[in-house]
């Protein structure tokens, strides 16, 4: 069985671009354009993995990823950081709160194609 | 029936009771609870009322109408000097002043000369005054028993004498409790506030009586006198002796303070500087209470009395008698007595300390080998004895000797007139540094000389004891030394004539003699401790001062002798506690000590004696003018240093919170450039990470169907876009912050602008199916502005508009308006509107309004906060109307052109 | 510099203000008959009197 991301971002053009890209990985993929509707997908389409956007209206990407570390259900759930902001204090703060692993933008698809690969364990 | 024999019991009695007063606050005062209140002291202060006043002033009436009153007008405008008399009371505390003759003696340098001098001026001014209450009362004992027809005493038996010897024993037995005289007389001091109330009750009920049982009322008694052209010039003033109502005011004003026996009670016996609070204004109203009757009494007495023989100075008694009210007569009696003893006794313990201190001890210790002896304080207590016994009996002899002349009659004002020389003296040493011991001596010298000449010598010649050529005819026949209409100046009473001269010789010689002489050491130390003593907190000044050695043991010995063993180790022990030493064997021999020491001997002897004393067991070091005037100017000048130090302080504690404040400012500058960097960063990286991960994917997988491939591209060129628009963006920002931007301003027609725009949008508008509307006036002024910048602006909102709006059902309507000042742009639409939080944030820079996700790429975040920056640079505002649902209008105004820049 | 205490200061200005009232010329003003006194008696103790209340009240009253 497949694995399966959730996209979590508000722009649409990099939503596009990512759907493309995990697409073609051959996983089954969910998008979500703001934290809110992103909690709701975690809990309707179980993700294993989620590609989370840090700014965004609503609710920011930490949040998110705060209020999905706090409930115990969703300890397997691997969380990465997507960021356009790049400084030092934002990554610590996100892998402080419990993200998996943090990635700037804009990122090289292989590189990230690579992290999210070996996250699942598919080598 | 009054018998001789039963005034003179009630006399007893009264004195008696006096003494039981005494005691009490004595006994009181011993015991740590002090009677004397505020109120106590206000009515103290009413010694002031002699029986010249309780006699006299009836008598002045009679003759001189109401000038009376300027006796007790002056000391209530003095009172109400109240700084003038606390500086008096603080520097007397300070310095163990005790007595009028020290205070003036201590100022100018501890000198004995001066303290001599005082001492006689206010002994030659101040007997005859003793010696006139004696006289009152004899005369109203006379009057009281020539009216009830009894016998006198026996001829052996002088009843004046005997109250003189009554009077010797209160005060001996009172007065001299102590040997120290800042140490004060609580039991007199009572005494004579009861006496002030006894006489004042007494006048009152003669005052009432007369007014009201004899005749019927004011109105009545006013009446009559008006109808009878001799009395009635007694209820008008003189116009023409305006310049005499002055000069009593004046006199009596500084005869309140000046007086011994006035000093003695304001400054000496002061308990609490609070006090004068109360007395400021009680002791006036007791002098206007014990007044009001005066006129009355003084009228009845002349209507009564018509066609008769009669005495006006007895009229409180006669009247009463005339009328069989032996007993009111009595009190008044009685009364009177109170007035003449209150007076004998404070002020022959003012004089005796002045005459022991200031006369008899300087001499003692100069030519006698008395300052040798062990123990001084026995002797101490037995002179002020034998100064009471003797000034009592000086006035008795001068009650004899004068009788019924003038020079007794007249004395009160006399008497007056000799305290006034002490004023320049005085005030000059309270608030003048530069007056000087030579100053002062010559011009009480100047000043007494002239009282003498004008005043108590015509007064002895008046009584017949002297030729009266000197007044007749002037001294040596010369015309112009006339001794009452000197060098010409008539037309003055004679205390009027010898104030106006004896005060300008007086305080012209203080004043000259000052400024042409030079102070010694002493002198210009007690300037500054006397004029500066509120300033004058801390001990430094003093003990710099002086330099020298001295031994405990020598110290010791020399306060014994004079204080006694006790009191000297009660006072040392105390001392010792303020300096923080357990006992006062481990006390420091230093210059604070010896200060001590000098000022306890001071308040016993005298501060000139006690100077003396002290350098006598001391090796002092002559320290010289110079250097003593600098050590004050040091202590003046670190005074202004810390004044100057504080005044620093305040302003860099201003300049620091300023500091802090701008501080603050820049922290918050700082971290808004760095979210600004932080936001333009994001705002780059975002199209930036659809460019480039599109552009790998193209670029790694050559198969990708077509559709994708065109897709993907299209991307990428609207990021693009977007990408080069954000960064002109955000330079054209960067250079409206900076001021860099460059402007070329001209005249602008804005209808011009707006229909230009509204051109170059209508392809977008159509697409869309928005209408677009204008609303332009025939006419409008021209403004003076950046025709591209303008543009740029309404193109913003146009766009911004159409973003917002339905598709198809979407309405834009521009409106352009002016009035004298401004122009006025409208660009409404019918969009989803903004709440009031919307309405500011969106022109922050980066903060969209609505659902960015449906058209991102288009908008930058940048738009109104560029917008607005332009209007601003025109002068005019850029702001939204709006409320959510019912559509927005975006408005900006761009100012006129004043006049003068039209042309 | 230590400032003298307002209470001082406006007993001084009684005073001042006292003494041309209680003088000439000012005190040959009143003439005649007030309320059945002479005038000019009437004057002087009112004025007094007026002197007296007002340094009651300014030295009595409590300071803040």
């Amino acid at each position: 069985m497949a694995h399966k991301i959730l996209i979590v971002d508000d722009e649409p053009n990099i939503v596009i671009s990512l759907e493309f890209l995990m697409k073609k990985e051959g996983f089954e993929i969910a998008v979500a354009n703001d934290g809110e509707e992103a909690l709701a997908k975690v809990a309707s389409f179980k993700p294993n993995l989620m590609l989370l956007d840090v700014m965004m209206p609503k609710k920011s990407g930490f949040e998110v990823c705060e209020a999905l570390r706090a409930d115990a259900a969703n300890a397997d759930l691997q969380i990465v950081m997507l960021t356009a902001k790049g400084r030092d204090t934002e990554v610590a703060k996100g892998l402080a709160i419990g993200a998996d692993a943090y990635v700037t933008k804009p990122f090289s698809t292989k590189e990230l194609v690579a992290k999210v690969k070996s996250m699942l364990g598919i080598a | 029936m009054l018998s001789g024999w039963f005034i003179l019991f009630l006399s007893t009695v009264y004195m008696a009771i006096l003494f039981a007063v005494a005691r009490f606050g004595d006994a009181r005062a011993d015991a740590g609870k002090s009677i004397i209140s505020a109120n106590v002291y206000a009515l103290s202060l009413a010694v002031y009322c002699t029986s010249w006043t309780f006699y006299g002033s009836v008598g002045r009436a009679t003759s001189g109408g109401l000038s009376f009153l300027t006796i007790y007008i002056g000391p209530t405008l003095m009172l109400l000097m109240t700084g003038v008399i606390l500086k008096m009371i603080r520097i007397s505390k300070v310095n163990r002043i005790t007595s009028i003759a020290d205070f003036i003696a201590s100022r100018y340098g501890k000198s004995q000369l001066l303290a001599g001098l005082v001492t006689i001026i206010a002994v030659i001014g101040v007997v005859p005054y003793i010696a006139l209450q004696l006289k009152a009362v004899s005369a109203s004992l006379e009057a009281l028993l020539h009216e009830s027809g009894s016998d006198f005493l026996p001829w052996w038996l002088d009843s004046t004498f005997l109250i003189a010897a009554l009077l010797a024993v209160f005060t001996i037995l009172f007065g001299t409790r102590h040997l120290d005289a800042t140490e004060r007389h609580e039991g007199m001091v009572a005494a004579i506030a009861f006496e002030s109330v006894v006489k004042l009750l007494a006048f009152l009920a003669v005052g009432v009586f007369v007014t009201y049982s004899m005749f019927d009322g004011l109105g009545e008694l006013f009446q009559r006198a008006a109808a009878s052209p001799e009395l009635a010039r007694l209820l008008q003033t003189d116009a023409s002796r305006a310049g005499t109502w002055t000069a009593m005011i004046l006199l009596s004003g500084l005869a309140i303070i000046f007086l011994p026996r006035q000093f003695q009670i304001i400054v000496v016996e002061n308990v609490d500087e609070s006090h004068l609070k109360r007395a400021v204004w009680l002791f006036p109203l007791y002098l206007l209470l014990i007044n009001i009757f005066v006129l009355p009494i003084a009228l009845g007495g002349l209507l009564h009395f018509q066609g008769q023989p009669f005495n006006p100075d007895t009229f409180v008694l006669t009247l009463p008698l005339a009328r069989g009210a032996e007993m009111l007569a009595l009190l008044v009696f009685i009364g009177g007595l109170s007035a003449a003893t209150g007076m004998v006794i404070v002020e022959t313990i003012a004089l005796s300390t002045m005459v022991c201190n200031d006369l008899v001890m300087p001499w003692l210790l100069r030519y006698s080998r008395i300052g040798e002896r062990k123990d001084l304080s026995r002797l101490l207590i037995v002179i002020r004895r034998a100064a009471i016994t003797l000034i009592l009996l000086l006035g008795y002899v001068y009650f004899r000797a004068a009788g019924e002349a003038y020079a007794l009659v007249g004395i009160g004002l006399i008497s007056f007139a000799a305290v006034a020389q002490f004023a320049p003296a005085m005030f000059g040493g309270m608030y003048w540094k530069q007056g000087n011991h030579a100053g002062a001596v010559a011009g009480l010298l100047g000043g007494f000389s002239v009282w003498l000449y004008t005043l108590l010598l015509p007064s002895f010649a008046r009584s017949g004891w002297i030729g009266n050529g000197f007044v007749e005819n002037g001294l040596f026949g010369i015309a112009g030394l006339k001794a009452q209409a000197l060098f010409g100046l008539g037309g003055l009473d004679e205390i009027s004539h010898c104030l106006w001269w004896s005060l300008l010789v007086n305080l012209g010689l203080y004043i000259a003699v000052s400024l042409t002489t030079r102070p010694d050491a002493l002198e210009a130390g007690q300037a500054e401790r006397f004029v500066d003593v509120f300033r004058h907190s801390g001990r430094e000044t003093d003990t710099r001062l002086w330099r020298g050695r001295a031994s405990m043991e020598e110290l010791l010995n020399l306060l014994e002798r004079f204080l006694g063993k006790a009191r000297t180790h009660k006072q040392l022990g105390a001392y010792a506690r303020k300096r923080g030493t357990t006992s006062w064997q481990k006390l420091p021999i230093d210059a604070g000590l010896v200060h001590f020491a000098e000022a306890q001997l001071a308040g016993a002897i005298g501060s000139a004696s006690a100077r003396v004393m002290v350098a006598s067991v001391t090796q002092e070091e002559d320290i010289g003018l110079e250097e003593v005037l600098d050590i004050l100017d040091e202590a003046t000048q670190v005074r202004a240093y810390s004044r100057n130090l504080e005044a620093k302080s305040r302003e860099l504690e201003a300049a620091t919170t300023e500091l802090r404040a701008v501080n603050e400012r820049l922290r918050e500058l700082d971290k808004m450039k760095d979210d600004f960097i932080s936001t333009v960063t994001h705002e780059l990286r975002t199209p930036l990470t659809s460019i480039r991960a599109l552009s790998e994917m193209l670029h790694e997988d050559p198969r990708m169907e077509l559709s994708d491939r065109k897709r993907f591209l299209g991307i990428i060129v609207s990021e693009t876009v977007r990408l080069t628009r954000l960064i002109n963006q955000i330079l054209d920002m960067a250079k409206l912050e900076s001021g860099r931007a460059e402007w070329t301003t001209s005249e602008v027609d804005v209808r011009e602008v707006i229909r230009e725009s509204m051109d170059s949008l209508e392809q977008l508008f159509r697409e869309k199916g928005v209408m677009l509307t204008g609303e332009l006036p025939e006419t409008c002024p021209l403004v003076m502005a950046d025709r591209d910048r303008l543009t740029q602006v309404m193109i913003n909102l146009l766009s911004n508009a159409v973003k917002f709006v339905p598709g198809e059902t979407g309405k834009v309507h521009v409106r352009l308006s002016a009035d004298t000042e401004r122009v006025r742009i409208v660009v409404g639409d019918n969009g989803p509107g903004l709440t009031a939080d919307e309405c500011n944030v969106i022109f922050e820079k980066f903060r969209q309004g609505g659902n960015t996700m449906t058209d991102k790429p288009q908008g930058t975040g940048l738009g109104l906060p560029i917008s607005r920056q332009i209007v601003e640079y025109f002068g005019g505002n850029l702001w939204v109307e709006s409320e959510p649902g019912a559509g927005a209008n975006f408005i900006f105004t761009v100012p006129l052109p004043g006049p003068e820049e039209q042309q | 510099m230590k400032q003298a205490s307002p209470t001082r200061q406006r007993l001084a200005a009684l005073s001042l203000i006292g003494a041309p009232l209680l003088t000439f010329p000012l005190l040959s003003l009143p003439e005649g008959n007030w309320i059945g006194v002479p005038a000019q008696f009437f004057y002087l103790f009112a004025v007094w009197a007026g002197l007296i209340a007002l340094a009651a009240w300014v030295a009595e009253r409590k300071d803040k």
